[in-house]
């Protein structure tokens, strides 16, 4: 059974077809990028993939569910995490409060259990403490628990940031752009981390990226789009040289 | 979980010791009886600060109609201690869940809307609050309303500090950190699983109801209520206390609470002129400290021991210097 299969995914904006006919399956551990020129429509992918916009038809079927049209926060929970294209944290938070917050549906402690201190609330929150921690651990972050996420560095507020998506638990990591702004050598050890964490964690990733070193690098299938259609498919090797995917980077040959 | 406990003890010890020194003052008239009942309004306002802080410093929503729903646990705790004969603490907790459950009502719809349209649409519902008090005959209309004054310091104390702990506590808590997480960025919070709509109801019901109780105990405390008492300008005043206090802020707000509750009675002897120096501490501060007194920050016994320890470090060289 495939882990996520999308199915003719379309969206208009008013009279604008933003994205057409998209269609993905991904398996379980699976690492897929997701490429193409500024504006085809990327990122409005993911947004429909976690629930932010609801296709106009279509649909997204997870882990057998079909879960087309609902809401951000319940996607969540039925495991698909993401990061963001321009870092979203909170920033006026610490660094483990950022990572705390995802654990928030997983916690089983009620408001007045939390109001009366009963044991439930010490035991609940020692264990979001502990695994938010070991969670920081991996990312080499654990000294920097207490600052505040906006005083972190660029590169590790990106790392906090799949830090924090990882906290939620997901089987489907959605990254989207992770090494924008990165430096050669950065990058390189995002490539590290990537294929890392996906091992670890055993989950699946889909990942929009603009280096092409990182996607031809880490990617088992690329999807290329274009003008919100596919324009092609394949392994990396293959997309290096289709003719289509040459001339939606560079322009036609006259 | 100990340490809690041991820190619940020493809490409630401090308090005490606090409330009696106080109260001891208050009986053999050290502090005078219009000194006293400042002190009352300052703890009633430190309900509404506090209450107010966790939607508008925590969880990051402006409104602006929170006198409106002291004005419903006023109303409905008076009605409920005249009118049913019901012992004085039915009578505040009556306030607070009439206060707490309408403040849901109007949340339900109102929380869908973000920023300046939600703070236009809270004032709105405030004045509208007020123009149906203001049309009820039962309970004197515009005439007002008399009630028994039974509030005395204790009440006062004890529901200061309890709102005080509950509000820490829920902010503490993991349902706190989500509301916090919203005022950061509403979308990164959704996408991490949070359920922000839920969030902001919770803490705009949980806000009203404390706004409830304050409004009870103010009931009992003035004797007589009117309902241009909790008019705009009201409203207005816990804002101004939050804001200067520290958005996000409790122990910001009781100290900014404190002084704003009790300027306008210190300055009185300046006459006319303290209608001017108000204002004008009001701009120097947002001049110079634009994110309160506190900003984020609290106080609590570890921030004063480094806070110490800095103070001696820095002693310490000085001395080496010399």
């Amino acid at each position: 059974m495939p882990l996520l299969k999308a199915n003719n995914l379309t969206i208009k904006f008013g009279g604008l077809v933003a994205v057409s006919d998209f269609t993905l399956n991904m398996g379980d551990n699976d690492l897929y990028g997701l490429i193409g020129p500024n504006g085809a429509g990327k990122t409005t992918i993911f947004n429909m993939l976690t629930g932010v916009y609801s296709p106009t038809s279509g649909d997204i079927v997870f882990s057998g569910e079909n879960i087309t049209g609902i809401k951000p926060y319940e996607i969540t929970k039925k495991k698909i995490a993401r990061t963001f294209q321009n870092i979203r944290l909170f920033k006026q938070l610490s660094v483990l409060d950022n990572v705390k917050i995802s654990f928030d549906y997983q916690t089983k402690y009620t408001l007045a259990e939390a109001i009366l201190k009963l044991p439930r609330y010490f035991e609940q929150e020692a264990k979001i403490a502990e695994e938010a921690m070991e969670i920081l651990k991996i990312f080499d972050l654990q000294d920097k628990a207490e600052e505040f996420s906006e005083n972190l560095p660029y590169g590790e507020q990106r790392r906090l940031e799949i830090a924090r998506a990882l906290a939620a638990r997901p089987k489907l990591l959605l990254l989207d752009e992770p090494a924008a702004g990165m430096n050669p050598q950065e990058t390189q050890e995002l490539m590290a981390l990537i294929r890392f964490i996906r091992k670890e964690f055993n989950i699946s990733i889909l990942l929009i990226e603009h280096d092409m070193r990182l996607v031809m690098g880490v990617c088992e299938r690329i999807i290329v789009v274009d003008y919100g259609k596919i324009i092609a498919e394949g392994t990396p090797d293959e997309i290096k040289k289709n003719p289509k995917v040459i001339e939606a980077y560079l322009g036609e040959e006259n | 979980m100990k340490k809690f406990y041991v820190k619940l003890l020493i809490g409630i010890l401090i308090f005490t010791l606090i409330f009696l020194v106080l109260n001891y003052f208050m009986d053999t008239d050290v502090i005078n009886p219009y000194k006293a009942r400042i002190i009352m309004l300052i703890g009633i306002n430190i309900i509404l600060g506090v209450s107010l802080n966790l939607v508008l410093g925590f969880t990051g929503q402006l409104t602006l109609g929170h006198a409106g729903f002291m004005a419903i646990g006023a109303y409905a705790a008076a009605v409920v201690s005249v009118k049913l004969q019901a012992p004085f603490l039915v009578a505040l907790i009556a306030g607070g869940v009439a206060s707490g459950f309408i403040g849901m009502l109007i949340g339900l719809p109102v929380l869908k809307l973000k920023g300046d349209y939600l703070a236009i649409t809270t004032l709105a519902f405030g004045q509208i609050i007020l123009n149906v008090i203001n049309n009820i005959e039962f309970i004197g209309g515009p005439r007002g309303f008399s009630v028994p004054p039974k509030t005395t310091f204790i009440w006062v104390f004890v529901f200061t500090i309890l709102s005080y702990f509950i509000i820490n506590s829920i902010i503490k808590s993991s349902h706190g950190r989500a509301m916090v997480s919203i005022r950061e960025d509403e979308i990164a919070a959704e996408a991490m699983g949070i359920n922000a709509f839920k969030y902001k109801v919770m803490a705009f019901t949980i806000a009203s109801f404390f706004a409830g109780i304050a409004g009870g105990l103010f009931a009992h405390f003035q004797g007589y209520i009117t309902p241009n008492i909790f008019d705009f300008m009201k409203s207005v005043d816990i804002v101004t206390s939050v804001v200067l206090g520290g958005m996000g802020s409790l122990s910001g707000t009781v100290i900014a609470t404190t002084v704003i509750t009790y300027l306008p009675e210190g300055l009185r002897s300046l006459s006319e002129y303290r209608m001017i120096i108000y204002p004008i501490l009001l701009i120097i501060m947002m001049r110079f400290r634009p994110k309160g007194l506190m900003g984020t920050n609290e106080i609590s016994f570890k921030g004063i021991q480094k806070f110490y320890k800095k103070l001696k470090g820095k002693g310490g060289k000085n001395n080496a210097a010399a």
